[in-house]
């Protein structure tokens, strides 16, 4: 976690940046929070266009994870997830760390966003339903 | 915690780097770039006679439990960079980055990669193997995944002049700036750039050919 606060900087100058440059009228848009969040917590590893990263780092965008293990996905974000898992059926086993700072609600709309970004068509999460799955983990915080 | 203090310390001292060398740096990065810059705190040995700082002599072992040493990178330039496999942030950043200009000099027997792991106790040579290899960079013809006992990684990432920090309380120990350093045949540092920046890694794609150039006619006589 330690590492944060330096990616984080990072991120909000690179992201600031991007939002002056790219979406000057989409500040105030709230449907734009999961597109935010993703660029500012998942995009270093899982790349831009949800890519990943060769064998290491498995992609978002066109992964039947997303549908196979829909209902996990809160919880793995919450929680990481580390240990060996298939992918469009490739094996991949490196560590993605837990986001502990998520609230439930934004964990809903960025989970909303990878379920619909780079073609994907997942079903959408409603905040009550990604509550009741964190509860799975302990890991709702109720907002 | 890693403190914002210590990761702005690492800026001011690449600010300051910087800073130090603004003569050779603007010169280089808008002309055509006839010559790469020196990097570092020169020393002046005599009136007229500025000695700039070299990469010293190291022993290190790669993912094929070969040692590199200077010698394995004779004639040769090549990008440094300092990592950590369970890096949660950066890295996999870097190594995309890195992967680019690796693939576009892939085969290349002029250029090589050094990637130092700053996790040596986690980061053993099975584990870098894996990672190269997840990667896809089947062996350590070109790319080095190298580790050392943690001092010696340490103490070279300061020659380097990759801001890298003990921090015991980060995962892996350490927290650095992602510095790519693109060094010449006779260990001099010629540029830096941060890895993480795909406009920096631009610059570094630029300045390779220009580094080439100038080793050139040296490279003819370097035998293989
Ligand atoms: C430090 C790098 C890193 C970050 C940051 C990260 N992940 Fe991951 N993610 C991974 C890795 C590595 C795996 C595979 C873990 C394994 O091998 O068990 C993974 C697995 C996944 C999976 C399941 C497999 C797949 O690709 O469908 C999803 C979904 C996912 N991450 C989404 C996210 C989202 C959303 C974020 C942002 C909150 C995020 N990740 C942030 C590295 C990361």
């Amino acid at each position: 976690m330690a590492l944060r606060p330096t990616s984080a900087l990072l991120r909000s100058a690179v992201l600031l940046a991007a939002a002056a440059l790219a979406l000057p009228s989409c500040f105030t848009d709230r449907q734009n929070e999961g597109q935010k969040l993703y660029a500012n917590h998942c995009a270093s590893c899982h790349g831009d266009q949800g890519q990943g990263l060769r064998r290491l780092i498995p992609p978002v965008a066109g992964a039947d994870y997303l549908t196979k293990y829909r209902d996990d996905l809160p919880c793995l974000i919450r929680r990481g997830q580390q240990g060996p898992i298939i992918v469009n059926g490739v094996h991949y086993n490196q560590v993605m760390p837990g986001h502990e700072d998520l609230t439930d609600s934004q964990i809903t709309n960025l989970l909303n966003y990878v379920q619909s970004a780079w073609g994907n068509k997942g079903e959408k999460y409603t905040i009550r339903e990604v509550s009741e799955l964190l509860d799975r983990c302990q890991g709702s915080d109720g907002q | 915690m890693m403190s914002r203090f210590s990761f702005f310390r690492s800026l001011l001292g690449l600010a300051t780097a910087a800073l130090l060398l603004p003569a050779c740096q603007s010169a280089t990065n808008k002309q055509t770039a006839a010559r790469l810059p020196y990097l570092g705190e020169p020393e002046v040995a005599a009136p007229g006679d500025t000695v700039y700082p070299r990469i010293p002599s190291f022993t290190l072992l790669n993912q094929d439990s070969v040692t590199v040493t200077p010698a394995t990178l004779a004639g040769k330039v090549y990008v440094a960079d300092f990592f950590f496999t369970t890096c949660p942030s950066i890295c996999p950043k870097m190594s995309s980055e890195m992967l680019r200009v690796y693939e576009k000099y892939k085969n290349d027997p002029r250029v090589s990669f050094v990637s130092h792991t700053i996790d040596p106790e986690h980061d053993t040579l099975p584990v870098l193997r894996d990672y190269a290899q997840r990667l896809g960079v089947q062996n350590a013809q070109q790319w080095h995944f190298v580790t050392a006992p943690r001092d010696t990684i340490y103490n070279l990432a300061r020659k380097y002049m990759a801001a890298v920090q003990r921090d015991k309380t980060a995962p892996g120990g350490a927290v650095h700036n992602g510095a790519f350093a693109l060094v010449d045949p006779q260990g001099h540092v010629r540029g830096l750039y941060d890895g993480i920046n795909p406009q920096e890694v631009d610059r570094l794609l630029k300045d390779l050919p220009v580094l080439l150039d100038e080793v050139a006619p040296t490279k003819a006589t370097a035998a293989k």
